[in-house]
């Protein structure tokens, strides 16, 4: 079999995303990765809730508020959406677009920590800590594994948002923002989960 | 000949600087691969002379040489060693070296990742290793169960070494199972279709995907245990309402698929080395993979058959001991397919292939054994007895270290361009082997007699005596059959006689570059049409198929190709990163904060956090020439 002979480097783009990249390839495995290590923090959450004890929480601790988590949770679930049209903004080569999209994402995504930390947690404390019993230890694992997570989405954000105002994005060269992206949606994803097992389970 | 200018344009392109520097900046996965090799041999080493002691200790009855906490520390560190610091990187190494060369790629996919991997590799033994200059080694077994691993019982910081050492040491591990899987899904040459792939590399590719899924469980583990004996937290206490149990599971849902983690480059390994070797096409590839693959899944339902002495529901142990039996089918299939692939072929029984017959001979003892185990009522007989340490030994030693010695021998050459001494490879051969069948076959014996394992010493009179003689005399042996292979490998580097591209008539695309193989590693990455490219594309040699066959010299640039994962077929052209100092900066920031981490010191903790940002940003600052998106 002859072919034609192609002079590749001269016929390729030399930009690439979506499924063409590597990097966007190394996202893809390193959200398998963590998502494998959320599920065994929920599995666990359930192992240690199913072996200890009949009733959960345990001693007296009540379950918890539904109010504030669930707010927390409209306010992270959105954030999604801006981030959503920045990546598709950028695709069609506005920078504008990005720009605010990923603004409104950290904001959002900013509000939910400081209301995590400002005054779930606090909360929390008020009734049980980490130590108290290994219900006290869950609820601070998984929420602070979360929190992490978003925390690190936040400092991704800026990363890209910085270089966004640089003028490094245009509609063939956006790897970075789809990586962050996925990321992102990832972070929130998790929050259900979180939010269902934490938050939601006990009252069953 | 237009060839040697592309040659020397590429070289310009692609090498890196020599002196300090260099080394210390470089991201050549060849140089990295070598780096894990030699890092990995040390560590065989280390971990030899442990068991060494331990059975120097054991050879009779109420010996002095170790007393019970060194003991402890010798053979939980001897395990830790060969499974973390000895195959785990040493069959890494091979992937990194030989995946982008059997797979016609210029490097791996991140090629600064890959760099870290080794750091951080390296690092983390380094820190797991310090233990020993305080007397504080790990002391609970490789598996370090709490209660026994918890503050209560073991305040030092023994355990912190091993909770901190192997969270950092995973960071390595993960990066570099993502590097392979993003590698070998996006980086092979135009042509090779998923059906073409070498089976070292689907070997590779199945041990990533375990590492993905299996390493996290691990992780976690680790990072409940660290806060629990730091903070009080409440996982594996039975007073705050944990369980010890969840440990366990963690452990093993990690640690089952850890064993095929090491076996299934392992087998790979053998995949490569027996059509080389029989001087025909592997038997049954579609059927291999297709065992490689599912052994990687299946691997994650048995963990349980490691807590069968546990006390679980009576049902969940019958569901495991079901999963149990079913691995032994696809180990069975690769088994029967590589005696098929010797059947018919014409074997040439040199050394590599020598290590081949000792693996397979050695594994499947230890299936047979393993299969026993899956039979509940004689583990439960035999639990934490010497059969055990027999099994895992038959196990690992026939499953990694014969393999990754055969490997030594059929790609040593390619690496260094030298060859080994034939008649030194033999004697190393025949000492591993007899030497390793003396020193762990009487253990089955020891176990049916009763003897524990993981207990310094015995009682006489129990006519354990003889058979404990016979296994630290074959451990002896056994150590003058490795040594035997360094010696010839540090004499082939000195005056081995030149290897030429292709000693051995290979047939992966390894063998169709130079020995060693250039910085870009093929002067055109080729069109691959063959699943034996080398074998069936003459147009291969010298790694410069013709332009008019497809070859591509991609001279423009610090370039190589993507590719489409099934089909292979060119997409796009991605400008690769240049060396770079900074994987190494980050490794050492890490190693501060783990550090500070060990010694609960917030001030070096805060420096290892600041130091350790700084380098990210140093990593990942933007550098116009790698057009970074
Ligand atoms: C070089 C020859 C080797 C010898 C003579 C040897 C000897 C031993 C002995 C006697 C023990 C049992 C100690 C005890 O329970 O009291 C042991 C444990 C162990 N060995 Fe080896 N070993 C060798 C190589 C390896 C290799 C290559 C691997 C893995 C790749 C390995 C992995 C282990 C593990 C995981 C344990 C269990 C440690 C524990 O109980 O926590 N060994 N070895």
């Amino acid at each position: 079999m002859t072919q034609a002979i192609e002079h590749l480097p001269s016929k390729l783009a030399h930009t690439a995303h979506g499924p063409r990249a590597f990097g966007w390839w190394g996202m893809v495995w390193l959200i398998a990765t963590e998502a494998t290590l959320f599920a065994m923090l929920i599995a666990s959450y359930f192992y240690l809730r199913f072996r200890s004890q009949p009733e959960w929480p345990p001693s007296s601790i009540e379950a918890p508020e539904l109010t504030l988590p669930l707010i927390m949770s409209v306010i992270l679930l959105s954030s999604s959406i801006p981030v959503h049209f920045a990546e598709a903004a950028i695709k069609k080569g506005s920078v504008t677009g990005l720009r605010i999209g990923l603004a409104l994402g950290s904001l959002l995504g900013a509000i939910f920590l400081g209301l995590t930390w400002g005054i779930e947690w606090p909360e929390a404390l008020h009734h049980f800590t980490p130590r108290t019993n290994s219900y006290g230890t869950m609820y601070f694992t998984i929420t602070g594994f979360h929190g992490a997570h978003v925390l690190g989405g936040l400092v991704f954000s800026v990363w890209t948002q910085v270089r966004a105002w640089k003028g490094a994005f245009g509609a063939d060269r956006h790897l970075t923002v789809q990586n962050f992206t996925m990321y992102w949606h990832f972070v929130d994803v998790v929050w259900v989960a979180v939010m269902a097992t934490i938050y939601l389970s006990p009252h069953l | 000949m237009a060839t040697s200018l592309v040659a020397e344009q590429l070289h310009a392109i692609w090498h890196e600087r020599p002196g300090l520097a260099g080394w210390a900046s470089t991201v050549d996965h060849k140089r990295i691969g070598k780096r894990y090799l030699h890092t990995g041999m040390l560590f065989l080493v280390l971990g030899g002379l442990e068991s060494m002691l331990i059975r120097a200790q054991l050879a009779d009855a109420q010996l002095e040489i170790l007393d019970p906490e060194t003991y402890n520390q010798i053979f939980t560190m001897h395990g830790i060693t060969m499974m973390f610091l000895f195959a785990m990187p040493v069959l890494s190494g091979f992937g990194n070296y030989f995946v982008p060369l059997m797979i016609g790629a210029r490097d791996m996919a991140f090629p600064r990742l890959n760099a870290f991997g080794y750091w951080v590799f390296l690092a983390s033994g380094i820190f797991m290793y310090s233990s020993f200059l305080i007397g504080q080694a790990p002391n609970a077994g490789w598996f370090n169960y709490p209660p026994l691993a918890d503050r209560d019982f073991a305040p030092g910081l023994n355990i912190d070494y091993y909770t901190l050492g192997l969270i950092f040491m995973g960071i390595s591990t993960t990066g570099g199972a993502i590097n392979f899987i993003v590698t070998i899904l996006k980086m092979r040459a135009p042509g090779m279709t998923l059906n073409r792939i070498p089976i070292f590399v689907w070997g590779e590719l199945a041990m990533s995907f375990q590492i993905v899924f299996a390493l996290p469980a691990l992780t976690l583990a680790n990072v409940m245990l660290e806060l629990e004996r730091r903070f009080g937290f409440h996982f594996f206490g039975e007073a705050g309402g944990g369980d010890p149990l969840l440990w366990q599971h963690l452990f093993w849902i990690f640690g089952h698929p850890e064993v095929y983690i090491i076996a299934l480059p392992a087998f790979g390994i053998v995949s490569a080395i027996l059509p080389t070797w029989s001087r025909r096409r592997i038997v049954g590839y579609t059927w291999i993979v297709v065992a490689e693959l599912s052994t990687a899944l299946i691997g994650f339902g048995v963990w349980v058959h490691h807590m069968f002495a546990t006390g679980l529901p009576q049902i969940t142990l019958s569901f495991i001991s079901l999963a149990s039996f079913m691995v032994a089918i696809p180990s069975g299939v690769q088994v029967f397919a590589w005696l098929a692939t010797l059947v018919a072929g014409r074997p040439v029984l040199r050394t590599p292939m020598l290590y081949v017959l000792g693996f397979i001979a050695t594994f499947v003892i230890g299936g047979v054994t393993g299969v026993m185990f899956a039979a509940i009522p004689l583990d439960q007989q035999l639990h934490d007895s010497m059969f055990v340490v027999a099994h895992l030994h038959y196990v690992l030693v026939g499953g990694a270290l014969f393999p990754i010695f055969g490997a030594l021998y059929h790609w040593l050459p390619k690496m260094t361009g030298r060859m080994l001494s034939e008649r030194l490879g033999k004697i190393s051969f025949w000492l591993t082997f007899i030497g390793f069948n003396l020193s762990m076959f009487p253990l089955h014996i020891l176990g049916l007699l009763g003897q524990p394992r993981r207990t310094y010493t015995y009682q006489e009179g129990l006519g354990w005596e003889p058979y404990n003689l016979i296994s630290t005399i074959g451990t002896f042996i056994l150590a003058a059959g490795l040594l035997t292979t360094f010696y010839n490998w540090y004499m082939s580097l000195r005056r081995g006689e030149p290897a030429g591209n292709d000693p051995w008539r290979g047939e992966t695309l390894e063998w169709a570059t130079t020995s060693p193989p250039p910085h870009h590693n093929f002067d055109h990455i080729p069109t691959v049409r063959s699943r034996e490219p080398a074998w069936d594309q003459p147009d291969l040699a010298d790694g410069a198929q013709p332009i008019e066959q497809g070859g591509h010299p991609l001279t423009e640039g610090h370039i190589t190709l993507s590719t489409s994962v099934l089909d292979a077929r060119p997409q796009a052209v991605v400008h690769m990163p240049h060396s770079t100092p900074w994987p190494l900066y980050l490794t050492i920031a890490m190693t501060i904060l783990f550090t500070g981490m060990l010694v609960s010191s917030i001030l070096i903790v805060a420096l290892g956090g600041v130091t350790t940002t700084g380098a990210l940003f140093g990593w990942f600052w933007p550098r116009r020439e790698t057009q970074e998106t």
